[in-house]
């Protein structure tokens, strides 16, 4: 047997069981580092405040941000190809001020609804055009669908669309309670909308080839991995999330505002870094996308619970997103200097 | 094996053309079953090209490829993949975040009702392991290994499948003789099995080693194809590059004399840096150059690095013309007129987006700083007095120098740091990954360099090379400068030894 490895001898590393999980699982560092932080936080309220009920709290937590997980979903793919998406608070406007309309005009919603994704994807798919065949940096393609998402969106209306429809107001009237905790049907879409795609990655051959694209995108086409297809899907997948995201936003707020996310693609890409996604791409997890918005939605429970003013919670998403990409670029850096 | 058997992949009449140039012109190459075939030539010959075209990165303007007797017509690489041909390239090209055993079975992974399994994957990642005789975690991301074991993943990677022809571009570049050792183990069970393999290597001494046939193009054409027991070295060579096999002579007897005159230009002292390099005691002459050899991970790069400032060192003195220094940083090296050529020459030398022209001139203008501006009269002359010199090809300076073969690649960073007037350059691997032809000259130059002055550090694996051009040999071990010995009368077969042999200080086994 050759052995190959000719630093089993540093005296200064840590044991080989240590070695040996830090070597399958490094990309899950980032998110165990989120974790950790959620836990922190969690504790500290619930020392700190004293009606602050974990269940009940978690439960308001994804009510309020389910449009944020979804969308989170969706960057999370880009991301880890190494792109971008700064269209997807534009999208979500977009198809949130159309649904209200055509809800308003009579369509039914099982219409609706399928329409709004297939836009949300359409627009993606123009940006995953953009970046692909005429080689546009995703920031600057995306940036062009965020324009032409919200220029759509004024066209439909100027001012707030109010919702009467009733299938669509069921989606966040409804609550589904257990021992204090509850749930929403855009709560259950926002989760099932993780599932989906934590399979997706993991169980199939595009999960891998995104992970591929994101690594080295030139060692993954050598391979004759389907590289060209992987990244309009990706941006399609954002769109379609965008549009789902737009549905359950409307359902939310119950109406369609053509000024609804305006920075809310950097809230969602700060979720989904905070999560323990690399920017750089190849690495991350939706789940970790997920705890970074149960995070951002924390910061701003607790920010409302002590009765600051709001506009300390971007402070101090801003100030947790700075320590998270340090801490990415120590990992980086020293699993490069392990070779 | 015997010469009436029809071929497995045969290429006939091969054309290429970029624009004018024809990179490949009427070529055949013909691949039998059970054989290890080499493409031999220098670069720029056509050989990367050829390959490309039998694994599919790129189509024929002219020509075909028969597999079987069937002409294949592949629109990418997947395609020659699916039919049987593999291949792993020189710059390993797996994907660093994902794991062994994803890696292994990227794109082909097993399924289970539609969804990839990934125990069987694993499964299959150790069977492709254990054929290799590897001890590699399948479950560990790839990132975590060494460049060597990356590679040898590759290699399982290319054998796991049903493989027909494989082929290996430059597969021992980072090896140490043990890894090669094993590697040629796998090709000839391969080759007992019916593969057929295509083995593009420089190394001469591997390619008489395993190879059954030789196939020598120049300039993009065929020369032809020769048994490796019926074809002298002497005259492989020749017909490589078309003239006197002048490159394997002696460069003229290196004489001991430089350590003798005048005072040193640079000493270290216990030199450590990082792990890898534990210390180093070196004196180096003007004019003098000194070999450093020793296997893989005795700390040849780090001694390089932590004399030239481009890793600080943990401990230790460094002395120029006696006086202590402190060079904590390239700039301040360059400074001293200390330069440094790294090993890495596509991720830390040349520039590839970069023309010539700027590539050469970058550090003369960086030591200038940004408000004395070299003046483009200047800078072209600069650059083009330097092309000619080091016989850079082709000499038209606005081309990326991406668009270099690697040869001329070495020689742009050559000439960027001799634009510097440095008084001491140290080389790490100048010549690795480079043809015969454009090595000859390089190490030529590296003589005529230190006739006129130049102090150079010069290392390499080859230790034949480092015979050649140096005065003295220094030999690492284990992180130690262990001895410095002339090179005046050392083969390689003592010097080998004196690298691969323990003091009796160190146990038994080889480090």
């Amino acid at each position: 047997m050759v052995t190959l490895t000719e630093d089993r001898r540093s005296a200064a590393s840590p044991t080989g069981s240590y070695r040996r999980f830090l070597s399958r699982h490094i990309s899950w560092v980032p998110v165990f580092a989120a974790v950790a932080i959620l836990v922190v936080m969690i504790a500290g309220a619930m020392w700190y405040f004293p009606n602050f009920q974990l269940n009940r709290i978690l439960s308001s937590i994804l009510l309020d941000n389910a449009y944020l997980l979804v969308l989170a979903v969706g960057m999370t793919f880009v991301i880890l190809t190494g792109g971008i998406d700064l269209s997807v608070g534009a999208v979500m406007a977009f198809t949130g001020i159309l649904c209200a309309k055509m809800l308003g005009d009579g369509v039914p919603v099982a219409v609706a609804i399928p329409a709004m994704v297939l836009i949300g994807a359409a627009i993606g798919l123009l940006i995953g055009v953009l970046v692909q065949f005429f080689d546009v940096q995703p920031f600057i393609a995306s940036l062009v669908g965020m324009f032409l998402a919200r220029g759509l969106a004024f066209v439909v209306s100027l001012e707030s669309i109010k919702v009467e429809n009733e299938g669509l107001l069921w989606l966040q009237s409804t609550r589904f309670s257990f021992a204090g905790w509850y749930i929403t049907p855009t709560g259950i879409i926002a989760l099932l909308t993780v599932a989906i795609a934590a399979f997706v990655l993991r169980y199939t051959r595009f999960g891998r080839t995104v992970y591929a694209v994101g690594g080295n995108e030139q060692s993954a086409r050598l391979m004759g991995l389907p590289v060209v297809r992987a990244k309009l899907s990706v941006y399609v997948i954002s769109g379609v999330c965008a549009g789902l995201a737009g549905i359950v936003l409307t359902a939310y707020s119950g109406a369609g505002y053509p000024l609804n996310g305006v920075g809310t693609e950097l809230d969602t890409i700060a979720a989904v870094v905070i999560g323990g996604t690399l920017l750089t791409g190849g690495s991350g997890f939706v789940i970790g996308s997920m705890i970074g918005v149960f995070v951002y939605g924390l910061i701003r429970t607790i920010i409302s619970f002590s009765g600051a003013e709001q506009s300390w919670t971007r402070i101090t998403v801003g100030a947790l997103l700075l320590l998270f990409v340090v801490v990415q670029r120590v990992i980086v850096s020293r699993s490069a200097l392990s070779r | 094996m015997s010469t009436v058997a029809p071929p497995l992949l045969e290429v006939r009449g091969a054309t290429v053309r970029f624009g004018v140039e024809s990179a490949l012109a009427d070529v055949g190459f013909r691949l039998r079953q059970g054989e290890v075939h080499s493409l031999m030539g220098e670069n720029g010959a056509g050989k990367s090209t050829l390959i490309k075209a039998i694994t599919g990165a790129l189509r024929l303007d002219a020509g075909e490829i028969l597999l079987e007797g069937r002409e294949m017509r592949f629109s990418s690489p997947a395609d020659a993949q699916a039919v049987g041909i593999s291949t792993v390239y020189q710059e390993i090209d797996l994907l660093p975040n994902l794991t062994v055993a994803e890696n292994i079975s990227l794109g082909r992974e097993p399924r289970r009702w539609g969804v990839i399994d990934h125990r069987a994957m694993r499964a299959r990642a150790e069977s492709a392991l254990a054929a290799l005789d590897l001890d590699v975690d399948p479950a560990s991301v790839l990132s975590s290994h060494p460049l060597a074991v990356q590679q040898l993943v590759a290699i399982a990677r290319a054998v796991s499948t049903d493989v027909k022809v494989l082929v290996l571009d430059e597969p021992t570049s980072s090896l140490d003789a043990d890894e090669v050792a094993e590697l040629f183990r796998v090709i000839r069970d391969l080759k007992a099995q019916g593969v057929a393999i295509v083995f593009v290597s420089h190394f001469l001494d591997q390619v008489y080693e395993i190879c059954d046939r030789v196939t020598v193009l120049r300039g993009g054409r065929l020369v032809g194809e020769y048994g490796t027991r019926e074809l002298l070295r002497i005259d492989l060579v020749e017909k490589m590059l078309g003239a006197a096999g002048e490159a394997l002579a002696p460069l003229g007897l290196r004489e001991v004399a430089p350590t003798a005159e005048g005072p040193s230009v640079i000493s270290a002292r216990g030199l450590a840096s990082g792990d890898r390099l534990r210390e180093a005691d070196l004196d180096i002459a003007e004019g003098e150059v000194i070999g450093v050899a020793g296997l893989l991970g005795s700390g040849r790069s780090e001694l390089a690095r932590a004399l030239t400032g481009i890793d600080r060192p943990t401990a230790g003195d460094v002395l120029l013309d006696g006086e202590p220094v402190r060079l904590d940083t390239p700039r301040e090296a360059i400074r001293s007129r200390v330069a440094y050529s790294s090993e890495n020459r596509r991720t830390e030398g040349v520039i590839g987006d970069l023309s010539v022209l700027d590539n050469i001139t970058l550090a003369l203008q960086a030591q200038q700083g940004i408000f004395h501006r070299i003046g483009t009269a200047r800078r072209r002359e600069l650059a083009l007095s330097w092309v000619e010199a080091l016989h850079i090809r082709p000499s038209d300076i606005d081309r990326p120098v991406s668009t270099l073969s690697g040869g001329n690649q070495q020689k742009v960073l050559l000439a960027r740091l001799l634009a510097l007037s440095p008084r001491l350059i140290v080389l790490d691997e100048p010549t690795r990954g480079i043809d015969v032809g454009a090595k000859a000259e390089i190490q030529r130059l590296v003589g005529e360099l230190s006739d006129n002055g130049l102090s150079i550090v010069y290392i390499s694996a080859e230790l034949d090379e480092v015979l050649r051009v140096a005065h003295l040999v220094a030999v690492m071990r284990d992180g130690v400068l262990a001895q410095i010995v002339p090179a005046a009368h050392l083969t390689s077969d003592a010097l080998l030894a004196l690298v691969a042999k323990p003091d009796s200080a160190d146990s038994g086994d080889r480090g």
